[in-house]
């Protein structure tokens, strides 16, 4: 059982691991826009004009 | 946009050196239109930053102060194809904000203590648990108090409050067995950990606030969405006003920024925005949307003018007497105070829920208590088995049942054109039994078309056209309209008679039937439409006449006899009896009364109340508005007055009726699931309750039963979605 002792740390670390990453979202508006996001996804403006794939 | 503009209302000040306005855009909804609409703003030079939301529809655009004026904004929005309206958020807004993300958080916070609490339960549950001397049990049972009481005091702050709130009242509210539950459950846990006992609802605590939480923040958000778009809407009504300077000049000003005793112009052709009194000038002013009365009046100096009313023929000063959310009838104004009163003691039908059902649980779990006692068991497995029962009644299940109905049936409506005003018209929606339309405006089409088109010969049509192209007359806009695009013709406009031009060497005039002399012709047009407004053309001695009227919406029959085969149909309109006998006449041979005052409106749906009935009042008129919050329930177009709108529980966007039905259709489909939930929830407890009350109930079979009935009752909301499928 002595497995215990870094595993159960090991958990609880990876869940607040995960709180924090929730909170940081919610601090810096990740949640203000759920509908403009998943366009935002496929924008291609960020790549050269040449990579551009055509509608 | 050639007009001066005031814009310094809506402009906020961030930080140091830059400004930034918060607009309405209409027509955003793709990601070519955020990056049409960002990459352009940000080459207009000195904007900082342009950034889209596309669920709510607003755009904040931030500059160097100083180095443009806002109107430039505007136009450039324009230019891209988008126009955009600014407004100010409110602070309500924001305080409904704080409170969405507070309960995001705590949501968060509850979620990572349910896992992990799980995570040490469930191996537990493996085998560790039922170990009488166990240090490993005792271990984790420690661990998940370390975890759950922080989290369970973070989390359950919003009940905790809440039912403090209601105690001090003397109430009883749903978070008070919640809050019980919660409290008591962590407290016996943590002394059966001292006591090195088993049996822990560390897990069972938690969880139950996730859930709660999970429907607690649809909740709010279903309030937030319908609040923003009551927004938007107010901002795209486009409220300006030319105000007139000290210099004498005409600026474009928000309403908001015109006061009482202020000169206002009012153009020809556009609607007044203020009430006030005429101080010189003469006109005649369409006051359908004030009084459903078609009929235009006369204005001249000293004559009362209201907000909202169409200005048709001549420029008028007017010096205002009430602007921005005060522009109503003191008559109007009274009736409405008493009856949003009445309407106010509805209660929800989740409220209803909660107060049968907590005063029940809160006697099971005393009874349980004293029944243990009273068969001999120890006073500790009494109490132990008493929360047991306070725990897994819990209303987790419940907590939903209503929430998510309405997120999802509200998310149905909105797709179909109609916008709520609050979840709980969707209830009062589906309980309607009686449809009163208001005609103008509701049944018949927010503008004035072309009645007569089929009598009348292409040519005359299309010169008819080129010369209403020429005037800014709202009669003249709906012939231009049915005669296509034209080429204007070079034409003089005489305000208040018509226009006239010459076409191939002869005269030509399109204006009043007197002005151009052809009384005999319009007899027997006036007789066949009699709401109609009459427009002559005369061209080489012949005479044409057109008559102009609002006509139905074009699916009106369909959706009235939709309508009309679960529900009982009513006119009230404040029209003359001629013009509503004939839409009655047209909608099927429909009970109506005509000439109406705001008045006499409410009387008949107070009249209609005290019967038994429950009206859904459909209408967009000033003179509606008291109608609207005296209904039972009520919807307006989007093009209704400012007043209508605010009083109204729901609008429908389009020129169609449709949505109107579809809330009734949708609203009753979405009662029946959320009746559906609560007998969930009932039949779950009748099950469980029991068990625990005989002391069955384990922690693992809690943390199902919990989990299991809030996912069958959020699986169950799902299904408002395709409620039209199911109405056929």
């Amino acid at each position: 059982m002595n497995v215990l002792v870094y595993l159960v740390p090991v958990a609880l670390a990876l869940g607040f691991l995960g709180l924090a990453a929730f909170l940081w979202a919610l601090k810096t508006g990740q949640f203000d826009d759920l509908d403009g996001a998943g366009w935002r996804a496929i924008n291609d403006d960020d790549l050269p004009e040449d990579k551009r794939r055509g509608p | 946009m050639a007009d001066a503009q005031d814009f310094s209302h809506f402009v906020r000040r961030p930080a140091e050196g830059v400004s930034a306005m918060d607009l309405v855009v209409n027509g955003v909804y793709c990601g070519t239109c955020i990056v049409t609409i960002e990459k352009g703003l940000g080459r207009q030079a000195g904007v900082r930053g342009a950034r889209v939301n596309l669920a709510n529809k607003r755009v904040t655009v931030e500059w160097d102060e100083g180095a443009l004026e806002p109107p430039v904004i505007l136009e450039r929005l324009e230019a891209l194809g988008y126009p955009a309206f600014p407004f100010t958020a409110e602070a309500a807004d924001s305080a409904e904000l704080q409170e969405e993300k507070r309960l995001l958080r705590c949501l968060g916070v509850a979620a990572f203590g349910a896992m992990n609490v799980m995570l040490l339960s469930v191996a537990l549950w493996a085998g560790a648990e039922d170990d009488p001397n166990s240090a490993t049990r005792d271990l984790f049972h420690w661990l998940s108090a370390l975890v759950a009481l922080p989290c369970a005091a973070y989390a359950g702050m919003p009940f905790f409050e809440s039912a403090a709130r209601s105690l001090r009242v003397g109430a009883l509210n749903m978070d008070v067995p919640i809050s019980l539950g919660v409290i008591l459950g962590l407290a016996m846990s943590v002394l059966q950990t001292i006591s090195h006992q088993h049996g822990t609802y560390f897990e069972g605590a938690v969880m139950l606030l996730t859930f709660l939480l999970a429907g607690r923040l649809l909740d709010q958000r279903m309030r937030r969405r319908t609040r923003d778009f009551a927004i938007n809407l107010s901002a795209m009504r486009a409220d300006r006003a030319m105000k007139l300077g000290e210099d004498g000049e005409a600026r474009e000003t928000p309403i908001a920024a015109v006061g009482v005793g202020d000169l206002v112009l009012a153009r020809p052709g556009e609607r007044i925005a203020v009430d006030g009194v005429v101080e010189d000038g003469r006109s005649e002013i369409d006051q359908s949307l004030v009084t459903g009365e078609t009929a235009p009046v006369e204005a001249f100096p000293g004559a009362l003018v209201y907000a909202g009313t169409l200005n048709l023929t001549g420029m008028l000063r007017v010096r205002v007497q009430h602007a921005g959310s005060g522009t109503f009838l003191d008559e109007v104004n009274g009736l409405l105070a008493g009856a949003v009163e009445q309407r106010s003691s509805y209660v929800m039908l989740a409220d209803r829920a909660a107060r049968l059902y907590v005063p029940v649980v809160h006697v099971a779990a005393l009874a349980t208590f004293v029944a243990w006692l009273a068969i001999g068991a120890g006073w500790q497995q009494a109490l132990t088995i008493a929360i047991t029962v306070l725990i897994i009644t819990c209303p987790c299940a419940l907590g939903l049942a209503v929430p998510a109905v309405q997120v999802v049936a509200a998310g149905a409506l909105f797709r179909r054109g109609l916008i709520l005003h609050s979840g709980e018209a969707l209830e009062r929606l589906s309980a309607c039994d009686t449809v009163v339309f208001d005609k103008t405006g509701t049944l018949t089409q927010p503008r004035p078309g072309l009645a007569n088109v089929a009598d009348i010969a292409p040519a005359d049509l299309a010169l008819a056209g080129r010369l209403a192209l020429a005037s800014r007359h709202p009669l003249a806009k709906a012939i231009a309209e049915a005669a296509g695009p034209q080429e204007p013709l070079a034409a003089e406009e005489f305000p208040g008679e018509g226009v006239t031009a010459t076409f191939e060497g002869e005269t030509a005039r399109l204006g009043s039937v007197a002005w151009c002399g052809a009384e005999e012709t319009a007899a027997p047009v006036a007789a066949r439409w009699p709401d109609a407004s009459l427009i002559a053309l005369s061209r080489a001695g012949r005479f044409v006449v057109f008559a102009v009227r609002q006509a139905l919406r074009v699916d009106a029959s369909a959706v009235v006899a939709e309508l009309a085969r679960s529900r009982d149909i009513e006119i009230l309109s404040g029209d003359r009896e001629a013009a509503v006998a004939l839409a009655a006449r047209e909608l099927g041979d429909v009970r109506y009364e005509a000439e109406l005052k705001p008045a006499d409106k409410i009387t008949r749906l107070q009249a209609l109340m005290a019967a038994g009935r429950k009206p859904l009042m459909v209408g967009d008129g000033l003179n509606d508005a008291p109608a609207l919050a005296a209904a039972y329930v009520s919807i307006s177009p989007i093009s209704a007055a400012h007043v209508a709108q605010a009083q109204a529980d729901a609008l429908f966007l389009g020129e169609r009726l449709q949505p109107v039905a579809d809330a009734v259709t949708i609203s009753t489909k979405a009662r029946r699931l959320m009746v559906q939930n609560l007998w969930i929830s009932a039949v779950y407890n009748l099950i469980a309750v029991p068990l625990a009350v005989l002391g069955f109930v384990t922690p693992l079979i809690a943390a199902i039963a919990m989990s299991g009935s809030s996912v069958v009752v959020t699986l169950n909301a799902l299904r408002a979605r395709d409620a039209r499928k199911a109405a056929r």
